[in-house]
């Protein structure tokens, strides 16, 4: 279906809401095309492609409100859609800070936010085989240790949302992305398991021409699988911990947990009442960054309608700003950040845009060889993290470093402490910021956290 | 708490019902067995093994109360058909949300790409295939309930937590169900349909003493109807215990770090096994070789009083189906036996490459998924030895009763679990609560390590999901109390700072 036609079922089905009662609504559609394939060991094993369309409807009945989802976009189902949704409403609670946003906030982002990459659906099925395949060709051929892979795969997909509101809202936009990645497995002669390791790396863009070239992908997974052959555990001890771009990344997102609105108002953060302290080192500074093109948060409007925007959410260690949508922006008082993110139906949540820890000038070598004796972490596996509190326990792998070098990888250990002391001891920040997702970070050296194996 | 069922009754009741289920998109889609037989030889038109059509039909809601409020009913409906075509090890797939002739025809030509040469398998003709499973004849489906009546289970919920004590300061209280109707039709002439409920109530919560914050979450459900929430399992017992966990943990100490005995309390500890040796004995990585326990069928894998099965077959539990996501019946499956692996878990293309029997684990998150090995309930058979016994024979170790995830690398064979309540054991006894703190080890060898076993099995209440290569699909686990004699914790309290040394 073409933009057009969408943004007026959209607007249509608001309409109708309206019409049959409600006092307000709001309508997603989002249609889309996705693209797989794995190639193992140079043959195809998986592919997959295949377009889906769906909406979500929300309606209110003054301060109560119901949604409902639906891939069936017949008139006589959005009849259907429209009474039942109205009538779950009458059976919710009035919530005071429910409701839309007001209409002098809403607008949309004028201007190419390069988000939509023609080359993507242009590619052939061929080429996009070809991807996976030479990403894989040069991670196997990369050293005779590595003779097997999980696979290597490129991934696209193609896609239109609308977002339209009876307080006057309607807007479209195109986004695409692709990516390829690759896990090689790689065998050493370490006991235990038959001492196999595996690893991966990947490149993600919106267009096929921002990608990696495959056989660096390919190389880069290598290296990575590689350098964790002989892995051991380590004594227990309490060490400085470096963490690289990928990982390093993770604990910015928890940061993001600890800062979104709809959080803070549930008292559910241990940011929780500290708007405008210290709450990290003075070479801290956190930005919520909406507008950057192309970038993997970045949208024209939030899924309220609200336009696109940054905001500072911690600035040389002070907390300047939590992130808002509508909802709980009135729970607390403030105005909306623009930071609304639903799925399809529901209300809203709080999602980032592009939420980044900005880079200082250190590369991570330099990072590295300032360590006597600690932990460079390249994976963190578990869910361990509670943003109520802070607690911190998650498995980590990696090299140990000793006199400023990569001594020997690691593996089967902890990494334990909390948010609140890691935010206050980020000691040095790498410069090799990289946007690889809607929430980015440098390489990141922190003081001292509880490393337990043996 | 009841354990596994070890004989299937025959039920002759619901006859009626399934048959009607049997007909649910003949009826209302108007779709014929030539139809189905259309789309098959199409999907095999360029070559193939094997192709399958997956259609379904699922309804869900869910309800959220928080603050007190009903902040959120949300209803929906998700339908489509998937078509698979299979050529030796190699998947084509292609999926459509309209069930028009054209569009599922569209989709069979694009999985047909991924064979290409002349059509070798025609589709022998197509029969029903029922299941010796009924697992879950759910007589009123939560579906079709009344949305009041959903409400008064979660709004029961709230008050029972926020009543607990005085402490605590915020709950949450969510509800979720589904009802999902499939049709799988197979080239091999197989049609296999199942009506499949899904229910769950989860309570969150958070306690608040001065300045001290802590949360605690408990939850359950299973394919059942709404009558499963009364007597032991009433919203008001899932609301204490998410209560009772978070005022517990004000008093937590710093979890000692390093390793050391640990004994984990039954049920959802079985989680252990999922992360340490059921991925790894998912048949896809073992037959690439890539998995930590690839080539390892015969050899000890666990400690003798190690019984590992994988059960798809146990009634109205949330991790059991009556069939497959490709139409085979489940089973209970023996993974190890006194210690010995015995076997892996199996989809179809798993177990033509192994040239084995499948299991009845090939699933799928829903119709746009290809489907591969999953489990289903995974559990540890009781032991002999009591459960007090286990904790008095421990100087000093961890007590875990309660876990957040988990997540492996099956790989390299490490595997990760979060306690969410854990106690030192000193001398013996229970004595200080202490923080959260994630448990890491080894996949072949932790079991090696389990120096007792409880008689006092568990299965979990019913809150597991499990994710593997982007696809949930919802799974049961089941342990008895157990001790591993070496374990590591990953707490932030150095031993030599510990009340014991």
């Amino acid at each position: 279906m073409a933009e057009l036609n969408l943004e007026q079922l959209a607007k249509d089905l608001v309409d109708r809401a309206v019409q049959s009662g409600a006092t307000a609504a709001d309508v997603v559609v989002h249609e889309g095309e996705e693209f797989s394939t794995t190639l193992r060991l140079g043959k195809i094993e998986k592919l997959k492609e295949a377009a889906a369309k769906a909406l979500g409807l929300r309606v209110f009945d003054g301060k109560r409100s119901a949604s409902a989802f639906s891939s069936d976009f017949s008139p006589a189902s959005l009849k259907t859609l429209v009474a039942r949704t109205i009538a779950m409403a009458h059976e919710t609670s009035e919530d005071p800070a429910s409701g839309l946003p007001e209409s002098p906030l809403l607008g949309q982002h004028q201007g190419d936010l390069k988000l939509y990459s023609s080359d993507v659906a242009a590619l052939g099925t061929e080429e996009r085989i070809g991807y996976a395949r030479r990403a894989e060709e040069a991670a196997l051929g990369a050293d005779p240790r590595i003779q097997n892979s999980e696979g290597a795969s490129f991934e696209s997909s193609v896609g239109t949302r609308v977002y339209a509101s009876s307080a006057g809202f309607v807007g479209s936009y195109r986004s695409s992305y692709c990516a390829v990645y690759v896990v090689p497995i790689a065998r050493g002669n370490g006991s235990g398991g038959g001492g196999m390791q595996r690893d991966f790396w990947y490149s993600v863009a919106r267009g096929v021409a921002g990608l990696e070239p495959p056989e660096e992908v390919g190389r880069k997974a290598a290296e990575r699988v590689l350098r964790r052959l002989g892995a051991r555990k380590v004594p227990t001890s309490h060490v400085p911990v470096i963490f690289d771009t990928e990982t390093a990344s993770s604990l910015v997102g928890h940061v993001f947990g600890a800062v979104r609105g709809d959080a803070i108002y549930r008292n559910a953060s241990f940011l929780t009442g500290k708007l405008g302290q210290p709450v990290a080192g003075e070479n801290v500074t956190i930005l919520d960054d909406g507008l950057r093109p192309g970038g993997f948060g970045t949208r024209p409007f939030d899924d309220e309608g609200i336009p696109s925007s940054s905001t500072p959410v911690i600035e040389r260690g002070v907390l300047k700003n939590y992130l808002l949508d509508s909802y709980s922006a009135r729970k607390l008082n403030m105005k909306t950040t623009g930071n609304a993110a639903r799925g399809l139906a529901g209300p809203p949540g709080v999602g980032p845009k592009n939420f980044y820890l900005s880079p200082g000038t250190h590369s991570a070598e330099e990072m590295i060889r300032s360590v006597k004796e600690g932990f460079y972490v390249t994976e963190l596996i578990g869910f361990g993290v509670n943003v109520v509190t802070g607690d911190y326990s998650r498995g980590a792998a990696g090299m140990w470093i000793e006199n400023g070098e990569l001594a020997y990888p690691v593996e089967e250990v902890t990494i334990a402490g909390n948010l609140r002391d890691i935010l206050n001891n980020i000691e040095i920040i790498g410069q090799d910021l990289e946007f690889r997702r809607a929430i980015a970070s440098p390489t990141l050296l922190v003081g001292g956290l509880t490393v337990a194996g043996a | 708490m009841a354990g596994p069922r070890h004989n299937m009754p025959t039920r002759k009741g619901p006859q009626k019902a399934m048959a009607e289920n049997d007909r649910f998109f003949f009826d209302r889609y108007g779709l014929t067995t030539a139809d189905l037989e259309r789309y098959l030889t199409q999907a095999l038109s360029d070559g193939g093994d094997y192709a399958d059509l997956y259609f379904e039909h699922t309804t869900s809601s869910s309800l959220l109360v928080d603050e007190s409020l009903v902040k959120t009913a949300l209803e929906g409906i998700s339908m489509g058909c998937g078509v698979r075509v299979v050529a030796g090890d190699q998947t084509g797939y292609a999926y459509t949300d309209d069930l028009a002739p054209e569009k599922i025809l569209k989709a069979a030509k694009i999985a047909a790409r991924i064979a290409s040469g002349p059509a070798t398998i025609s589709t022998v003709g197509l029969s029903t295939l029922h299941s010796p499973n009924n697992l879950y004849p759910v007589a009123a489906p939560s579906t079709d309930r009344a949305l009041r009546d959903k409400l008064e289970l979660v709004r029961r919920a709230d008050a029972a937590a926020r009543g607990y004590d005085p402490r605590i300061a915020q709950a949450r209280v969510g509800y979720a169900d589904q009802v999902r109707h499939v049709l799988l039709a197979g080239s091999d002439g197989r049609i296999v349909t199942d009506f499949q409920p899904l229910v769950r109530l989860n309570v969150f919560v958070i306690a608040q003493e001065n300045e001290k914050r802590q949360t605690g979450s408990h939850g359950g459900g299973g394919r059942v109807g709404l009558e499963f929430f009364q007597g032991e399992k009433d919203p008001e017992h899932f609301a204490r215990e998410a209560a009772r966990q978070a005022i517990v943990q004000l008093d937590a100490k710093d979890a000692p770090a390093g390793e050391m005995e640990v004994v984990l309390g039954p049920g959802w500890p079985g989680i252990l096994l999922h992360e340490a040796i059921g991925h790894g004995l998912e048949a896809d990585f073992n037959r690439k070789g890539i998995s930590a326990f690839s080539g390892r069928i015969g050899k000890p894998v666990a400690s003798e009083l190690c019984t590992v099965v994988d059960d798809g077959t146990i009634p109205a539990r949330r991790g059991s189906l009556n069939v497959d996501d490709e139409g085979q019946p489940t089973q209970k499956t023996v993974l190890i036996e006194n210690g010995i692996l015995r076997g892996y878990i199996q989809d179809k293309v798993s177990a033509e490459q192994m040239k084995t029997t499948r299991t009845g684990n090939g699933r799928r998150e829903s119709y746009e998924h290809i489907p591969m090995p999953r489990m289903t309930n995974t559990y540890m058979l009781a032991g002999q030895d009591d459960p007090e016994e286990i904790i008095r024979s421990v100087r000093r170790g961890l007590y875990a009763v309660h876990f957040g995830g988990g997540q492996v690398d099956i790989t390299s064979g490490k595997f990760v679990f979060s306690a969410s309540e854990a106690y030192l054991i000193e001398d013996g006894k229970i004595t200080a609560p202490v923080r959260g703190a994630t448990l890491i080890g080894d996949g072949p060898t932790v079991l090696t390590n389990v120096t007792a076993v409880g008689n006092d099995l568990e299965l979990d209440p019913g809150i597991g999901t499990c994710g593997k290569d982007g696809q949930s699909v919802p799974v049961g686990v089941g342990i008895p109390t157990i001790k591993i004699s070496r374990l590591t914790v990953g707490g932030t309290a150095p031993r030599a700072l510990q009340s014991f040394t």
